[in-house]
């Protein structure tokens, strides 16, 4: 018996071995393409401005982009800091405005008839267009950025959440009847872990549509943050620092959409679980 | 049966019939003048064509639909809800993916309230008996269909009910699993001596599981023939061959083929 176990346990080891082996090499194949990519099209792009003598002013070379970044990193980091506070605060305005929303349509029918349509209508409205307005209201700071934040990213939020509570089988729920389960327990237990992938899809998208929220807020009305500046460099035709500063917004964008999916992978170990088995 | 009138019946189906409207206004009759009668421990088998409402008799009998007429009386006394005091296991199996084996198998403990740590505790107790023990910790998706449906089991064993619905539990299974599946279930009834009653579409399940077997008829469904079994216990797979068992095998099969053909009849018509 113990022969067996220790047997059984050495081999358990060693899949493990070759496994974070084949997740390192994994890795490289996902990882390596798109960087060797990214150098190539970067060496071309200097090659071409250097050999036809582009002036920077329209096209920087990659290397003028860099160096510029470099230059003006206290500059680039302190509005950078303004937009990212903007960021986090609209989207988290959005995740809480998203869920509880979509809480309330799944939970009354009646709630859903009546507000649905409207909440695909919101999206209709350009909100870049009603901005402005919002800096009426409430002025220069940092309210007007994080409602227009909101405003663009809680759609797709809401729209997959309710989606996920939908998709509950609606046997399990039965079942869960029959166990005794009252409405709220049947929501937690059922419901409410079902929506959870649908949910982190809402999330993924909304995180790339705060970035581009930001940036709009910013150019309505702002006297700091990298919409803001992009616009002052914008007016002295400074382009390898508009460039600089596109980069670090990208980056931005990146790292929530990572934190976005790093949390999925740890709340959702179950998920991709079963995705890998799908795929073998 | 003798037995079954001396002692108190667990479960009493007194002309329930379930009648709701159709899509075009018409009434629908699903359900007309069901009676079954279980004795405590007995093991009892439903079959008919689809279509035929065992599905929605059983849906009765949980407490998740109101009979439009009848009664159903649990250990001699009507309910005004089912829900909660008879055991479910429809024919998905419904493990949760985002909850282990152990966590899928101790939800109806934990809908009644047992701590996780007690509910933990006694589910470890019978993994071994569902052929589950040392995959407690995997997620449903890493199962094979036969230990899905075992994990399915357990959880409805664990929720402690003395009566249990089974519906069509072995019914996406391939033939040879099913045939394990079926022994297995055997051994673990005659263990702890629920009562059973199991919805199935294959009448050679319900005979060699069976102590009775009702059949049913289609559209509107009702109870038509009710045969005993009284193949000795405990049952081997060899019974499968014996005189006794073909012979019940079709004094089932002709009723039952009979009502599905005049099912087909009449969509055909």
């Amino acid at each position: 018996m113990s022969a067996v176990q220790t047997a059984a346990s050495t081999r358990e080891e060693a899949s493990d071995r070759r496994g974070s082996a084949a997740r390192l090499r994994r890795a490289a194949e996902h990882v390596l393409p798109p960087l060797l990519f990214l150098l190539v099209v970067l060496v071309l792009w200097q090659l071409g401005v250097k050999v036809s003598g582009t002036d920077e002013a329209t096209l920087p070379a990659p290397t003028d982009v860099f160096s510029a970044m470099w230059d003006n990193r206290s500059l680039l980091a302190d509005n950078a800091w303004v937009t990212v506070k903007e960021i986090l605060i609209g989207y988290a305005a959005a995740i809480v405005l998203g869920v509880g929303l979509a809480v309330l349509l799944a939970s009354s029918l009646l709630a859903e008839r009546a507000m649905y349509p409207w909440l695909v209508v919101s999206q209709m409205v350009p909100i870049p267009a009603i901005a402005p307005i919002l800096v009426i209201w409430t002025g220069f700071d940092i309210r007007p950025k994080v409602i227009v934040i909101a405003l663009v990213s809680f759609f797709p939020i809401a729209v997959n959440t309710l989606d996920g509570l939908k998709s509950t089988e609606p046997e399990l729920l039965n079942l869960l009847k029959t166990l005794g389960a009252s409405r709220w327990k049947r929501f937690r237990t059922a419901q409410l872990p079902s929506a959870l992938p649908f949910l982190f899809s809402g999330l993924k998208v909304g995180a790339a549509l705060s970035v581009i929220g930001a940036v709009f807020a910013e150019w309505v009305g702002a006297d700091a943050g990298l919409g803001y500046l992009i616009l002052t460099l914008n007016n002295q035709v400074a382009t390898s620092e508009m460039f600089a500063t596109i980069i670090v917004l990208a980056a931005i964008g990146i790292a929530l959409f990572g934190l976005v999916r790093l949390a999925e992978r740890l709340l959702l170990p179950w998920y991709h679980a079963g995705r890998k088995e799908d795929r073998a | 049966m003798s037995g079954a009138q001396e002692t108190p019946a667990k479960l009493v189906v007194e002309d329930v019939c379930k009648r709701f409207a159709g899509d075009d206004g018409e009434t629908v009759v699903a359900l007309e003048g069901a009676d079954l009668r279980i004795a405590p421990g007995e093991f009892v088998s439903i079959v008919g064509p689809s279509g035929c409402g065992k599905s929605t008799l059983f849906n009765i009998v949980a407490g998740l639909t109101r009979p439009s007429q009848g009664r159903v009386l649990l250990d001699g006394e009507e309910h005004a809800s089912l829900l909660g005091r008879v055991g479910y296991m429809p024919q998905k199996d419904l493990l949760m993916p985002w909850r282990t084996v152990l966590d899928n198998v101790t939800l109806g403990l934990e809908m009644g309230g047992v701590s996780r740590r007690d509910a933990r505790e006694l589910a470890s107790a019978e993994l071994g008996r569902f052929g589950l023990r040392g995959f407690e910790k995997r997620w449903p998706s890493n199962l094979s269909g036969g230990m899905r449906q075992r994990a399915a089991l357990l959880r409805t064993f664990l929720a402690g009910r003395e009566l249990m619905l089974l519906d069509e539990p072995f019914g996406a299974l391939d033939a040879l699993t099913r045939q394990t599946m079926q022994e297995w279930l055997l051994d673990v009834w005659a263990a702890d001596r629920k009562t059973i009653l199991f919805i199935t579409h294959d009448v050679e399940e319900a005979v060699y599981l069976s102590d009775r077997v009702y059949v049913m008829s289609g559209r509107p469904g009702r109870v038509q023939l009710c045969v005993d079994v009284d193949l000795p216990r405990p049952r081997r797979f060899e019974v499968h061959s014996s005189p006794e068992f073909v012979a019940l095998k079709e004094r089932l099969l002709g009723p039952l083929h009979e009502a599905s053909r005049r099912q087909l009849e009449e969509v055909v018509a």
